[in-house]
């Protein structure tokens, strides 16, 4: 069984706490996002500042400037959405040593419905400068991207899902910040990815090799800074090209993908992701099927072409 | 330091401030005229700091969460040797150190970068916090506006400050009553702050903000009280210095005229 990926969070946490200079911080929500776990083995580095997302960025904020690393962690809608001012005037502008934490995102949040299910929160975090986008598609590269943000310096966004997915990488996986990954190899289309959809990706390139498409799949776990070099290589040879990602397509990975291409290398590109519109309550797998985010709307998405 | 002493640099510092809001054309000089001599207590008598080392790393830090207020801050910075004189005249212009609200990263001396209101709290908290977990004796100041307290962070960060025993943060109220859109009360009603941060379970002292006395006395007590923060709500009078500008709120963000300048001039030059 694959572990839920803010498991792995939580887990990885636990490995960070002999660094001392790592500080948790949670607003009411460590037993979901699994920080709590932190305060089990390191309490007098763990910092619950209650249901004040604001006052958490902002005290994340002064810690970092101390040469602490703080790890500011709560659902993505509330660190990214709340907090947004905090974010872009005192963390980014000040390209502070911050690392913000969002591990419910996504329309898998489920039952806890719209307000709950971040779905802009890529595309808001992107367009701040200084900000670093990291969205891990599996246990393993959550856990990488953990302790990638934390050697980077500067500030990033983690977004996290709650979900456990397919295991893709292997225990040797080494991520790196600024670099995409092809994980299958083949020249009729690129499906380009990120987050729990990649292991979907993989699917429907499974389901579509059967009816004799060859599609490349390229996992984007850093969104910004973005593999350019890669994006533009694989539109070279596959001259098709479909995002996926659990998020709106107004800004996302879709929209990285595109502002590169349209320029670089002008290839047609379908667009596989929420359409402008909130979650809603359910089951994940019920609303990745009602949000048309499952293996069968990527391939009906590579037939478009 | 002489308290003779103090009111002089107090008084260059006002004139500074006025030659670069002439020079800028543009900024906020009723809230920088209200803190100048808490802005002095702190940086030429209180504050352990080393100017030649801006970001030495046992420095006591200030955060001027009323960022608009900063012709003054930067004039005292400059004052302390943090950079030169002659860098006041480009205040707001293209290519300054100076930016038109405090940023950490281009003036030396700058420990926070501050402009949208209601923040600075929260970040002198997590210094302060960082302060304890690294048993550090550096102390934490941080300047709020009045009618930057209609901004509900300030009280989520209050709650923590009393959570986390931050006795080493210092938070200092430039009470001066008056903010863009009129008085403090007409606009929302802050009042009574003192009973409101008495009520958050915060040392509450209430002072004369022009009094360097009064401003000595109240940074010494915060020094000296253990296991919670405290707040120096400081009475001040918006534009202070300037006679027509004293307690009126459409100096808030609005330059003078050339005239009213000379007449400035002619009131700060005759006072040094």
């Amino acid at each position: 069984m694959p572990k839920a990926m803010r498991d792995v969070f939580g887990e990885t946490l636990c490995e960070l706490k002999e660094n001392p200079k790592i500080v948790v911080l949670d607003a009411d929500l460590g037993s979901a996002t699994r920080a709590l776990k932190f305060k089990d083995v390191c309490p007098e580095r763990f910092l619950d500042i209650g249901i004040a997302e604001q006052n958490m960025v902002g005290i994340a904020a002064g810690l970092s400037t101390c040469d602490m690393i703080p790890i500011a962690t709560t659902f993505s809608v509330f660190i990214t959405g709340r907090a947004f001012d905090q974010v872009r005037n005192t963390v980014a502008h000040g390209n502070l040593n911050v690392k913000l934490v969002g591990t419910h995102n996504g329309v898998c949040v489920g039952y806890d419905g719209a307000t709950h299910e971040a779905v802009e929160d890529i595309a808001l975090m992107r367009s701040v400068p200084n900000m670093v986008v990291l969205v891990p598609a599996d246990a393993k590269e959550t856990e990488m991207a953990i302790k990638a943000a934390i050697a980077y310096k500067g500030p990033v966004y983690l977004r996290i899902s709650r979900i456990a997915v397919p295991d893709i990488h292997g225990d040797d996986y080494k991520f790196c910040i600024g670099k995409g990954e092809v994980l299958r190899d083949g020249t009729d289309v690129a499906i380009i990815s990120t987050g729990i959809m990649t292991s979907r990706a993989i699917e429907a390139a499974e389901i579509l090799l059967k009816d004799g498409v060859h599609a490349s799949v390229v996992n984007i776990c850093s969104i910004k800074p973005i593999d350019r070099k890669l994006i533009v290589e694989v539109a070279k040879r596959t001259k098709r090209i479909v995002t996926v990602e659990e998020h709106t397509i107004i800004g996302g990975l879709g929209s990285a993908v595109s502002e590169i291409l349209s320029v670089e290398w002008p290839v047609p590109i379908r667009f596989v992701g929420i359409n402008d519109e909130f979650g809603t309550s359910g089951a994940p797998e019920v609303l990745l099927e009602k949000y048309k985010l499952t293996a069968k709307d990527i391939i009906r998405a590579v037939k478009s072409f | 330091m002489d308290i003779i002493e103090l009111k002089k640099i107090a008084k260059r510092i006002r004139l500074s401030t006025m030659q670069m809001l002439e020079k800028a054309g543009t900024g906020h000089p009723g809230g920088a005229l209200s803190m100048v001599e808490i802005l002095v207590t702190l940086y030429f008598e209180k504050m352990n700091i080393k100017p030649h080392e801006p970001n030495w790393k046992y420095r006591d830090r200030l955060i001027l969460s009323k960022g608009h207020g900063n012709p003054s801050y930067y004039a005292v910075l400059s004052e302390k040797g943090y950079f030169a004189k002659e860098k006041l005249s480009t205040l707001r212009q293209y290519g300054s150190i100076l930016q038109g609200h405090p940023d950490m990263n281009t003036t030396p001396g700058v420990d926070m970068s501050t402009g949208s209101l209601g923040q600075g709290l929260s970040i002198g908290c997590g210094m302060a916090i960082a302060a304890h977990m690294q048993h550090e004796k550096f102390r934490v100041y941080v300047i709020v506006g009045d009618g930057e307290l209609d901004e509900g962070q300030n009280w989520e960060a209050l709650m923590s400050a009393v959570k986390y025993k931050l006795d080493n943060l210092t938070l200092i109220v430039d009470y001066n009553k008056l903010q863009i859109n009129g008085s403090n009360e007409d606009v929302m009603g802050i009042a009574p702050l003192d009973k409101k941060f008495a009520a958050f379970n915060w040392n509450v002292i209430r002072i004369n903000g022009h009094d360097f006395r009064d401003i000595r006395n109240a940074l010494e007590m915060a020094c000296s009280t253990s296991g919670r923060p405290t707040v120096i709500i400081a009475d001040t009078i918006k534009g202070k210095g300037i006679s027509f500008m004293e307690n009126n709120p459409i100096w808030h963000g609005k330059i003078p005229d050339r005239v009213q300048f000379e007449k400035i001039f002619r009131e700060l030059e005759g006072d040094i």
